[in-house]
């Protein structure tokens, strides 16, 4: 009997924990996926490089990933940006001007980051200078970017948004050893950020400021500046995102590109653990809840469902993972268990 | 006067700003044909952004309606072909809207999930739904879509009202009156101006934020049926970024997304203003859409900035 009851205590406890409920998720599709596709945990190595289906889940996962772990920065500020997506579309569009324009690879990659930085710079401004609600600051820029991307379009005539580029293509496809490049980018841009939040204060005041503004500046903290450096943050890494996807589709399609990758950081962020209230920052985490995204999208390619199946599904395991994050769900579920028991 | 009237003001000069601009730039723009055709056109960004007042009006936000419109465009279109009359399939489809609202926002308040992710999961739900029930364009045939769109109902001056518009106008004069006539409407206000002392005075907090996503429910639904019946077709990517266009009429029509200021009757002029700018811009000819997309986040980012002025310098509801 007593067993028994530690047992339950234990179970309580490890569902308490935040990372096992995404990790449990995460395993769960990969073991489905196994089981639907034989050939799923198969890893080969095609033209120098790593393939297979668990190396393409990372591989598609990574430019939400990226995104993500920006915003899992902002969102530890008690903040959100939701124009990471026009970030994006204006990285492409500046990247596919000045490609037109003829500059060297290094200046134009250069721009494309400077560009996502000033972007940033720009929401980063409204929130922390002019105190306006980070929803409605980033707002802004959701709206209007897009617009920005098929402007700079017609700076070059825009009738061709197309190019060829050695250096980007080398980002899309291309591998260091036997690793696609990209996911040296992710991991490169996942360590950084680990070093600049975990290694040095700037965690430790972005997490002190979103978790109580006034405590922090109190505190000695200066709120303003920490802000500005977390949404410098998320546009540098909507910047570097830009990059890769700009040069997964060799062309500037400011209207659809990156649609909903706002929604799909923020829900990374969100499976990961984050709370939309602020005060943590998770980035290991975050980059699970990127994949779990992306392995969804992936099963349900594999499993021979049609892919308009997939938002339905993926609605479906986020609240799935929402409903078993909150307390009062939980305590229905268990009070459900123990009446059946009794 | 009055200063929590203030936003609704300037957004009605903006207004007639606008207008008044493009009267001196176009002959003949100074027009109700024009106005009408404005009021026609928008009626369902409109209707939307109704609903998202009430929503953002107690502090929370619905990412769903975009998707609303679709998926109860192509069900619309469907039931069409099933030999459905179009007026039972928006009866039911008004009540999927506020039941599927509802249930938003319960799941809102029970488990304290973020409106936004909340909603989030909602607009991928029906958009990914209304793919699966098509994924072309469905025409709806039937001879009551070409009776709703004769109707006409003359203005001074030439111009005229058409059934999007009307619908919009009364389904408008019902928010005013939900809004600022029943006690539901106090509540709303009370909760989006600060939700812990909304509770301690008995406002039944459950109750009303299943009520309020429940209107928001209905308003998106009211939405695609108008847009159903004004395209006279249903088409399962109709209404992509609807939902951002409703919030920034609201927002433009002067309602706080912090919740608690505003007014039902500023998002009419907010959407008016969405629609006036992209007429000016298409009347113009030599500008493309790009600058549609831009003029509307620059006069969005004007707004803001008023508004965080005016909750800073007449402490519209204390530090925001």
């Amino acid at each position: 009997m007593s067993t028994d009851i530690t047992l339950s205590t234990r179970l309580r406890a490890l569902a308490g924990y935040r990372a096992t409920w995404p990790l449990l998720a995460l395993a769960a599709i990969f073991i489905v996926d196994g089981f639907i596709s034989p050939g799923f945990y198969d890893i080969r190595i095609v033209e120098g490089r790593l393939f297979g289906s668990v190396i393409d889940i990372f591989y598609r996962a990574m430019p939400t990933a990226i995104v993500a772990l920006g915003m899992a920065v902002v969102i530890g500020t008690k903040g959100i940006d939701l124009s990471v997506g026009s970030v994006v579309a204006i990285c492409g569009a500046v990247i596919a001007w000045r490609i037109h324009e003829g500059d060297s690879h290094f200046v134009i990659l250069f721009l494309a980051l400077g560009t996502g930085l000033l972007c940033g710079l720009w929401n980063g401004f409204l929130v922390a200078v002019l105190n306006i609600q980070p929803i409605i600051a980033t707002l802004i820029l959701m709206v209007s970017g897009r617009g920005i991307g098929l402007l700079v379009n017609q700076f070059y005539g825009g009738t061709d948004p197309s190019f060829e580029s050695a250096l980007l293509q080398g980002l899309s496809v291309g591998h260091i050893w036997l690793i696609p490049t990209r996911l040296i980018v992710g991991v490169g841009v996942f360590i950084a950020l680990w070093f600049l939040i975990r290694r040095t204060a700037l965690g430790l005041f972005i997490e002190a400021v979103g978790g109580n503004t006034s405590a922090a500046n109190l505190a000695g903290v200066n709120a303003r500046l920490i802000i500005f450096s977390a949404y410098l943050i998320a546009g540098l890494c909507a910047g570097i995102a830009g990059v890769i996807l700009t040069a997964d589709t060799h062309t500037s399609d400011p209207v659809s590109v990156a649609l909903y990758i706002e929604l799909d950081a923020i829900l990374a962020v969100v499976i990961g653990g984050g709370s939309l209230a602020g005060g943590r920052i998770y980035l290991g985490m975050t980059v699970i809840g990127a994949l779990i995204i992306q392995a969804l999208t992936t099963s349900i390619l594999i499993s021979g469902l049609p892919p308009e199946y997939n938002l339905v599904v993926k609605a479906v395991v986020v609240l799935f993972v929402l409903l078993l994050q909150s307390q009062n769900a939980r305590n229905a579920v268990w009070g459900l268990f123990s009446w059946r028991k009794s | 006067m009055n200063e929590k009237y203030w936003p609704l003001m300037a957004t009605i000069a903006v207004f007639i700003a606008l207008f008044l601009t493009g009267g001196f730039l176009f002959k003949n723009f100074l027009s109700t044909l024009v106005l009408g055709h404005i009021l026609a056109d928008n009626a369902f960004i409109i209707i939307a952004a109704i609903g998202a007042t009430f929503v953002i009006l107690s502090g929370g936000i619905d990412l769903s309606v975009g998707s609303m419109i679709g998926f109860v465009g192509v069900v619309m279109a469907n039931l069409d072909l099933a030999g459905w009359h179009p007026l039972a399939s928006i009866a039911i489809l008004l009540i999927f809207g506020i039941l599927f609202g509802a249930l938003q926002g319960f799941i809102i308040d029970f488990c304290d999930i973020q409106p936004f992710i909340m909603t989030l999961a909602g607009l991928f739900l029906l958009r990914g739904s209304s793919f699966m029930v098509s994924l072309d364009s469905v025409p709806i045939r039937h001879p009551f879509v070409a009776e709703v769109a004769r109707v006409h109902v003359p203005l001074p001056g030439g111009g005229f009202l058409a059934a999007s518009a009307i619908v919009m106008l009364i389904s408008l004069l019902a928010a005013i009156l939900l809004a600022h006539y029943t006690r539901f409407g106090s509540n709303v206000y009370a909760i989006g101006g600060d939700r812990k002392s909304a509770e301690l005075m008995g406002v039944p907090i459950r109750k009303t934020t299943v009520m309020i996503y429940a209107v928001g429910g209905f308003y998106g639904a009211l939405a695609g049926v108008i847009y159903a019946l004004y395209t006279s077709s249903g088409y399962p990517l109709a209404g992509t970024g609807s939902e951002l266009s409703a919030i920034a009429a609201v927002v433009l029509g002067g309602t706080l997304l912090t919740g608690g200021v505003g007014m039902v009757a500023g998002t009419l002029f907010g959407g008016m203003i969405l629609g006036l700018i992209s007429t000016l811009i298409i009347f113009d000819g030599s500008l493309n859409s790009a600058w549609i997309i831009i003029s509307s986040g620059l006069l969005l980012f004007i707004f803001i900035v008023m508004h965080r002025f005016l909750v800073g310098s007449f402490n519209l509801r204390g530090r925001a």
